[in-house]
Parts: C-alpha cells; sequence; structure tokens
C-alpha cells in the first residue's frame, strides 16, 4: 500500500508561535521538530500544538514516534549520543532546546510516568519528598505535608498512611504507578507526560490511573501516549494520530473518533491495521 | 531412565555440596584442634616478647592490629577508586561501549594476577621511590590486589540497573551528581558484597605484604614504619622447627578466621538492611 500523507492540518500561525501565552491556552508547540537516531529519519516535520489543561492523546500503530516524541518533550534524548534533533519545541513560549535553557529547570515542569512504575530506592515518603528535596525543600513538617497533599491526590494515602517509611517497592504495580504519579505532582510540574501509563497494570489499577488523569485535568495538561484506542476515547479531548514518524491529523476527540478527515486515520480507529 | 537422570544429577549436586562442606570442615577442624590449645589472652593481647619464636611469652598483637589497619585503608581506598570507575563505565559512557568493554577486560585480567607479582610490582616501585617495607606500602600493594575484586562485583550488580531508574530521576529535575546518588543506593548492598570479598581476599593474603608492609614485632604508630600481618606470622611460626611456636601458627590462623567470620556476619547483616529499599 502507498501511503500519501497530506500537509498537516495542525499548523500553528506563525504570529502566534512569536509569542504563545497561556491566554491562547496552547501549552507546548511543537514546530518543525525533525529527530534521527543513528541516522533514521524517525520524526519528521512534526508541528502540533498542545492545549493547556486538557487531556491529549497521542497514538498510532507501534514505532510511529509516538513515545520518541513524549521523550522529545522532556528533553530524555539528551543522554543518548546518536540522536539529532532540529526544530523548534516550545513550553510556555520557551524553546526546550535553545541553547541557554538548564534542562533540569525543563524537567522539573513536567512529571513523567512511564510504562512500567519505577519507584526510587527509598520509602514510600521518600519518594514523593524526593524531587521536592532536590529542588530546595527543606523542613520535616513541610516535606511531610507535600507528601501527604500529593498521595491524598492520588488517592493512596489511606493506603500506605501507616508504612510510609516501609519501602516504595513493597507495593503493588498499581499503587507503585500512582506512587511516581505523586512523586512526578510533588515538584509541581504543569504538564504530566504518560507513556503508556496504564498497559503494565490491571484493569482495575489502570481505571484508577485514567481517573485521575480526568481529575488533574483541572490543573495540568496531560500528553498521553496510549495503545488503546479506547482508553484514548474515555479520556482524551484531543487525539494526535501520528504514523511513521508523522502527524497525520490533530483534533478534538469527537473529530479524530467521529469524524477523520484523513483516510489513514479514519482507517487506524477502525480497527483496519494496527 | 529420565527418573534415573533426576536421581543422578540430585546425587551429584547433593555430593559435591558435602564434598566441599566436609573439606570446609576438615580445615576450621584442624586449625582449631591444634590452635585452640595454645590460644590464650596473652597471645591476642600482647606483642612478641625477646624469644617469642623460640616459644617464650608474647602474643601476635602485633599482627592483629597491623592486618586490621591494612585492610581498612586499603578497603577505603579502593573504594575512592572502584565506585567512580563503575560509575563511569556504566553510566557515562555508552551501555555497548568499545572502551567499557576493554576496560572490563583488563579488570578481568587483574582480577587473575597472582597476588605475589601485585607484591613484587608494589616493591620495584617503593624502591623506585626510595620507599622502605612500610604500612603505607602495604596498604597500596593490598588496594592494588583488590581494586579489580571490588570494581568487577560492584559491575555486575551496576549492569543490572534499569534505565528505568536514571529517567525516572532526571525526570524529576534531578542533575547528573544527584542521579548518581540515587543509584548508589540502589547498588549499596553489591557494594557492601564487594567490601566483603575484598577483605576475604585481601586480608589473608601474605605474598603482596611479604615485600611491601615487611615484617616487625611492634605494633606501626605512622605510616612509613613497617607492619606485621596476620598471614604473615602465620607462615613465619609454621616454618619454625619448635613445635610450641608451630601451634602458635594454627592459633593465628585461628584468629585470622575469626576476624574474617566477624566481618563477614556484619558485612551481611548491613548488606540485608540496606537492600530494605532496594527495588
Amino acid at each position: 500500500m502507498e501511503l500519501i500523507i497530506d500537509p498537516l492540518i495542525s499548523e500553528v500561525p506563525k504570529s502566534k508561535v512569536k509569542n504563545p501565552s497561556r491566554s491562547l491556552k496552547t501549552h507546548i508547540i511543537v514546530e518543525k521538530l525533525n529527530l534521527f537516531i543513528q541516522g533514521n529519519h524517525i520524526l519528521r516535520d512534526i508541528n502540533m500544538s498542545i492545549p493547556d489543561k486538557s487531556i491529549t492523546c497521542i497514538i498510532g500503530p507501534s514505532g510511529c514516534g509516538k513515545t520518541t516524541l513524549l521523550r522529545a518533550f522532556n528533553r530524555l534524548h539528551d543522554d543518548s549520543v546518536d540522536v539529532k534533533i532540529t526544530g523548534k519545541l516550545f513550553v510556555d513560549g520557551e524553546d526546550i532546546y535553545a541553547k541557554d535553557t538548564e534542562v533540569t529547570h525543563i524537567r522539573k515542569k513536567m512529571g513523567l510516568l512511564a510504562q512500567r512504575p519505577c519507584p526510587l530506592p527509598m520509602s514510600i515518603l521518600e519518594n514523593v519528598v524526593y524531587g521536592p528535596r532536590i529542588h530546595g525543600v527543606r523542613g520535616k513538617r513541610k516535606l511531610y505535608e507535600i507528601a501527604r497533599n500529593q498521595l491524598l491526590a492520588v488517592g493512596l494515602w489511606n493506603e500506605v498512611k501507616d508504612r510510609l517509611k516501609s519501602p516504595a517497592s513493597r507495593l503493588s504495580l498499581g499503587q507503585q504507578q500512582r506512587l511516581c504519579l505523586a512523586r512526578g505532582l510533588a515538584v509541581e510540574p504543569e504538564i504530566i507526560l504518560g507513556d503508556e501509563a496504564t498497559s503494565a497494570l490491571d484493569p482495575i489499577s489502570s481505571k484508577t490511573i485514567e481517573e485521575l488523569f480526568l481529575s488533574i485535568k483541572e490543573k495540568y495538561t496531560v500528553v498521553l501516549v496510549t495503545h488503546t484506542l479506547r482508553q484514548a476515547k474515555r479520556i482524551a479531548d484531543y487525539v494526535a494520530f501520528m504514523y511513521l514518524g508523522e502527524l497525520v491529523e490533530f483534533g478534538t476527540s469527537d473529530q479524530i473518533f467521529n469524524h477523520p478527515k484523513h483516510q489513514l486515520t479514519r482507517e487506524y480507529i477502525s480497527g483496519g491495521f494496527s | 531412565m529420565k527418573r534415573l537422570e533426576e536421581l543422578f544429577f540430585k546425587c551429584l549436586m547433593i555430593g559435591s555440596t558435602v564434598v566441599l562442606l566436609s573439606v570446609l570442615l576438615y580445615i576450621l577442624f584442624v586449625v582449631i584442634e591444634k590452635g585452640l590449645p595454645s590460644l590464650s589472652w596473652e597471645m591476642i593481647s600482647q606483642i612478641p616478647g625477646g624469644g617469642f619464636y623460640l616459644g617464650k611469652e608474647g602474643g601476635i598483637l602485633n599482627a592483629i592490629i597491623g592486618s586490621l589497619y591494612l585492610i581498612f585503608f586499603s578497603v577505603i581506598i579502593s573504594l575512592m577508586i572502584s565506585v567512580p570507575v563503575v560509575m563511569y563505565l556504566n553510566f557515562t559512557l555508552r551501555r555497548k561501549s568499545r572502551f567499557a568493554a576493554f576496560a572490563r577486560l583488563t579488570f578481568d585480567v587483574l582480577f587473575g594476577i597472582p597476588s605475589i607479582v601485585y607484591g613484587a610490582f608494589g616493591f620495584t616501585v617503593m624502591i623506585f621511590f626510595g620507599l622502605q617495607a612500610s604500612l603505607l606500602g602495604g596498604i597500596i600493594a593490598v588496594s592494588m590486589l583488590i581494586i579489580p575484586v571490588m570494581i568487577r562485583s560492584i559491575d555486575e550488580v551496576a549492569v543490572l540497573i534499569s534505565p528505568d531508574l536514571v529517567e525516572a530521576t532526571k525526570s524529576l529535575g534531578a542533575t547528573n551528581y544527584e542521579t548518581l546518588k540515587v543509584i548508589i543506593r540502589q547498588l549499596l548492598p553489591g557494594i557492601s558484597t564487594a567490601v566483603l570479598l575484598s577483605i576475604g581476599r585481601g586480608i589473608g593474603d601474605a605474598a603482596t605484604v611479604l615485600f611491601t608492609a615487611g615484617y616487625t614485632d611492634s605494633i606501626p604508630t605512622s605510616l612509613t614504619q613497617p607492619t606485621a600481618t596476620l598471614p604473615l606470622a602465620i607462615f613465619f611460626q609454621l616454618s619454625s622447627p619448635i613445635d610450641e611456636v608451630q601451634n602458635r601458627a594454627y592459633s593465628a590462623a585461628l584468629v585470622l578466621t575469626i576476624i574474617i567470620l566477624i566481618l563477614s556476619f556484619s558485612a551481611r547483616y548491613f548488606s540485608r538492611r540496606l537492600s530494605k529499599n532496594k527495588i
């Protein structure tokens, strides 16, 4: 099958890129992003603007570059050799790939939820307060308050309040993922990135995580990579469909799932290929 | 047929375990049987008096203290070198870096070099710098002996650390240095095993310290003085024709064994406590 991909639908007007601000309700702007790994062209000319305080799901078949794109938001490619990135990526109007942008400052703005939960080798309490602590928050009571609030926010407090000092690794996978979310929220980010954050979890735990995403989108911009179309349908406000490293279509959940403009999108969401 | 096969391998496993254990127990038995009668408070609380090597009064406190000094400082120096090396190999270089592979091969070769070679090498270096046999020389030689042991055993745990942990830490905005601190926490049980192995290899080795640390009847008070060590105390006394002195060699061996046992049990205890938070 020969694939012809049309010019992108989600182009950002130039005037907005120069001075994007919160009032425009776009939080992340991707401009002509190209990414090469060992000379292979993985992301091709991605242009998109991700709206503020909503859930954006990136969907697409395996190997289409969803995760690579998500990791680019967080500059997690920095440590990999043989990765070359061109183009621009603005968060709050700040080009995160500009030379004088500090990487820790960028990462502090985003919480990342990986596919498999990865607690740090510390106690439950220390896990949550690790982020605030490295960013300079001191004082036992203050840190405890932070931990309590974040654990309450992810609905873990009642389950762990009596064993805050016990190792985080003793929690169940679902609890660990919620702990990781609490840990991410504790650094007071603006954006939550999720890389198939529910795929390693049992149905009940993934439902809890999904509900959490829905509840935090009032305050945060949530960007999720997901394999399950049903999940995207359930929780997404906006959907980006990627195929072979290109962004094929970007729109509201209703646009993508009910009135897709592009042939490829139509085929993908009707299960034509995966 | 299958059942015979199962039975054969089961017997083989049990057999080899029993053989190993009985050899170990026999060694312990000989050391205790010959060493215990001449082991006295005097033996471990006094330095050799005049005529000690002819079977008269005195003890081996000089060698006990010497060995402890030597292994303590060597382990500290080796840790200070090994941990950064392992961090560099695993977390700064790429996973499949050629340099890392070459470095690992080198450490494997160093691991296999007989201790007398380290002793001889240390000795030539000391001659070059005009140093005499001393505690310092011994510490340097023993460190060289145990650094490869340490690096390889920490490295084996470090390669198992998942890149997810590094990413999870970095995505919270941690700097490289802060990330390394988290990794070290995860590595602590491995590091304590490495220390245990190195102590075992370093404290019982006679050949490295033969030329480098020398031997003396007094307890060293500075790094430049020679020092006695337990393996050499055993060696010198065992080569004596006098029975009583020979028995003292066994009691020195018993002391050395007890020291190693105490150190391993405490290392195991700490390792268990440290691995509490391991993921």
